[in-house]
């Protein structure tokens, strides 16, 4: 079996959540590749050759992959799919992105965001905001599948695979980048954070979301929302949790002024821990939370800022 | 001062351009978004019976857009079409009622895997030749995100998905899509696919003067099996579990117990 991961990351760093691709992986079994598609990407490419169980590391690094751009990248994927009977990423928006096209171009019915692997052609994976969780057997030959990475420890990086360069440079010729406007953060990342904070519309305003920031900076927490706080304007669009949002998992999960509906609870719910700050007892947030304060939370900010 | 009535030859071009642009909406029957899902006793599948369906919400948000598309005059013809049993022309009315034009209904009662979908929507592509495609980014009961990027990979076109915004400027579309950073915004070639996020719009309700307007508008029925399309799975459903509970946990009654207590018993805090 020969295993191709497509790596997520930004030109300059490899995102850890490729790490815990690469464990689903491992328990499909076979030779693991790592492919790079980036434009000046090599510290990428440095990372990603020292991911334990990984034997090569093939690049294409050009213009024509600065972006990822769906359409590019799933044509250079497709030119190396030969070689592989598995193609993997992570289930992250790029990932997302590109992959179903892949799995259409190779004629492959995708198995999107597995959680676990019970064999090399069966695998689980939530459906309906993980309110079911469905066993699927792919009939295909080749496997395309991408992976919810926290449902996964990450390998080590103590590895050392071989370089390999790659000379494709497809341009589809039919989209291009316009801009981005990325979220500034000093703080972790959602998906990596041990600890995270969220606020939802009980937070009122964006202003508010500073009393999470005190608690953040103390806990060494990322900050996240719910949708109601990202459709409210609070926050910007890449804090949002949930089935259609980003999923987290965190050692201490705290939802400070979140209902807890379905779509919220399916991005946090496999948390270690979880907190609920909420003034409504009757707030679904409880029955899935360790530990609820039923109070204020303009109350209940301050005082845990100071306690901590 | 000769660049003055090239631009406007340049403006007529794209009016008429824009007033032919048809935009295809391909929507889903799911269940409700408000209802929790049991799974059957056997572990078979997910129990639907006399559960509450409803278009599924990002379909929604697409058919919205459209009909945005072309009251700003930029559209000319919203088609909706959906792949399933008879059921689903319910769902094909609700969008009617919405705002589009006409709808299909792809008929079947398979259990089709996403690359299906996309194959058959493939077909309607070639036959009806939209310039703009969008559908949800994904159904809220498979959870896949597959059928808009597939479509994309089949036809060729190029995709903008999860969008936030979509702005038809001559024979471009300009994305912005919310991906994991924040915003990105791509120029697509027209024809295209776009995929909606929770962002893009607000979608309205139907009017009832519209709902009794939409029972006389066009709905086509297609037999799927009439397309060309191997229908054979490609995957195979072998159990559908729940999911582990979460106990319920404490309640406490200060934040002094709470810091005690993420702190001793839970261990999470130093
Ligand atoms: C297709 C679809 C996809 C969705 N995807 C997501 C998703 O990915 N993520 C997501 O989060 N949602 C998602 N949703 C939305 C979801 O259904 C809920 O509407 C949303 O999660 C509610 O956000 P909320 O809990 O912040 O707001 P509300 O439900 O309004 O809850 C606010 C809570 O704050 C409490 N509160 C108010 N003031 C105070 C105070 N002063 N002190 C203490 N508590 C207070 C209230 O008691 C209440 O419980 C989706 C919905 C749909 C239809």
């Amino acid at each position: 079996m020969s295993i191709l991961i497509y790596a997520e990351h930004d030109n300059h760093e490899l995102k850890a959540d490729t790490l815990k691709t690469v464990t689903a992986a491992q328990a499909i079994g076979g030779d693991i590749h790592l492919l790079v598609a980036g434009e000046n990407c090599s510290t990428v490419v440095e990372q990603a050759a020292k991911v334990s169980g990984v034997s090569k590391v093939l690049v294409a690094d050009n213009a024509a992959y600065k972006n990822q751009l769906a359409e590019n990248v799933s044509l250079l994927v497709l030119e190396l799919a030969n070689d592989y009977d598995v193609i993997m990423a992570t289930a992250l928006t790029t990932g997302k992105n590109f992959m179903p096209r892949v799995a259409a171009l190779l004629d492959v019915a995708q198995i999107s965001d597995i959680i676990a692997v019970e064999s090399a052609d069966t695998f689980i994976r939530p459906i309906y905001a993980g309110n079911a969780i469905a066993t699927v057997q792919s009939l295909d030959a080749k496997k395309v599948i991408t992976v919810r990475a926290t449902a996964f420890d990450a390998v080590a990086t103590d590895g050392s695979a071989e370089v390999v360069n790659l000379s494709q440079a497809t341009d589809a010729g039919t989209s291009s980048h316009v801009s981005d406007e990325f979220t500034e953060s000093e703080r972790p990342d959602l998906g990596a954070a041990s600890v995270v904070i969220s606020g939802g519309r009980g937070m009122q305003n964006g202003e508010n979301f500073k009393l999470l920031e005190g608690i953040a900076d103390k806990l060494g927490a990322a900050i996240g929302a719910s949708r109601a706080a990202v459709d409210a304007g609070f926050v910007p669009n890449d804090m949002q949790v949930g089935q259609t949002g980003k999923i987290v998992a965190p050692d201490l999960y705290i939802a400070v002024g979140i209902s807890g509906a379905i779509q919220h609870l399916a991005g946090m719910k496999d948390s270690k821990v979880i907190v609920a700050i909420n003034k409504d007892a009757e707030a679904p947030i409880f029955q899935v939370a360790d530990y609820g304060i039923v109070a204020d939370l303009f109350d209940v900010l301050p005082e845990l800022e100071s306690k901590l | 001062m000769s660049s003055q009535p090239l631009r406007l030859v340049g403006k007529l071009q794209q009016a008429q351009l824009e007033a032919t642009m048809k935009v295809l909406v391909p929507i889903k029957r799911v269940i409700d978004y408000n209802v929790k899902v049991r799974v059957k006793a056997d572990n078979s599948n997910v129990d639907l019976a006399n559960v509450k369906m409803a278009i599924n919400p990002f379909c929604e948000i697409a058919v919205e857009e459209a009909v945005r598309l072309k009251e700003a005059g930029t559209a000319s013809e919203v088609v909706v079409v959906s792949i399933g049993d008879k059921s689903c022309q319910e769902q094909l009315r609700t969008a009617l009622a919405l705002g589009a034009d006409r709808a299909i209904q792809i008929d079947t009662d398979a259990n089709l895997d996403s690359l299906h979908v996309a194959k058959l929507l493939h077909k309607v592509v070639e036959e009806e030749q939209p310039q703009l495609v969008i559908l949800g980014k994904q159904s809220i009961d498979s959870d896949n995100n597959q059928t808009g990027q597939m479509l994309a990979a089949l036809t060729g076109l190029p995709q903008g998905t999860f969008a936030s915004k979509v702005v038809v400027d001559g024979e471009k579309v300009n994305v912005t899509r919310e991906v994991d950073g924040g915003l990105q915004t791509l120029a697509l070639s027209l024809p295209a696919i776009v995929t909606t996020d929770l962002r893009l719009n607000e979608p309205r309700y139907a009017s009832l003067p519209n709902i009794m307007k939409a029972k006389r508008k066009p709905l086509d029925v297609k037999a799927a099996t009439d397309l060309g399309v191997d229908l054979t799975p490609r995957t195979n459903l072998l159990k559908v579990t729940p999911p582990a509970e979460r106990q319920a946990g404490i309640v406490v009654e200060t934040v002094d117990e709470l810091v005690e207590k993420l702190k001793n018993e839970a261990k999470v805090i130093a």
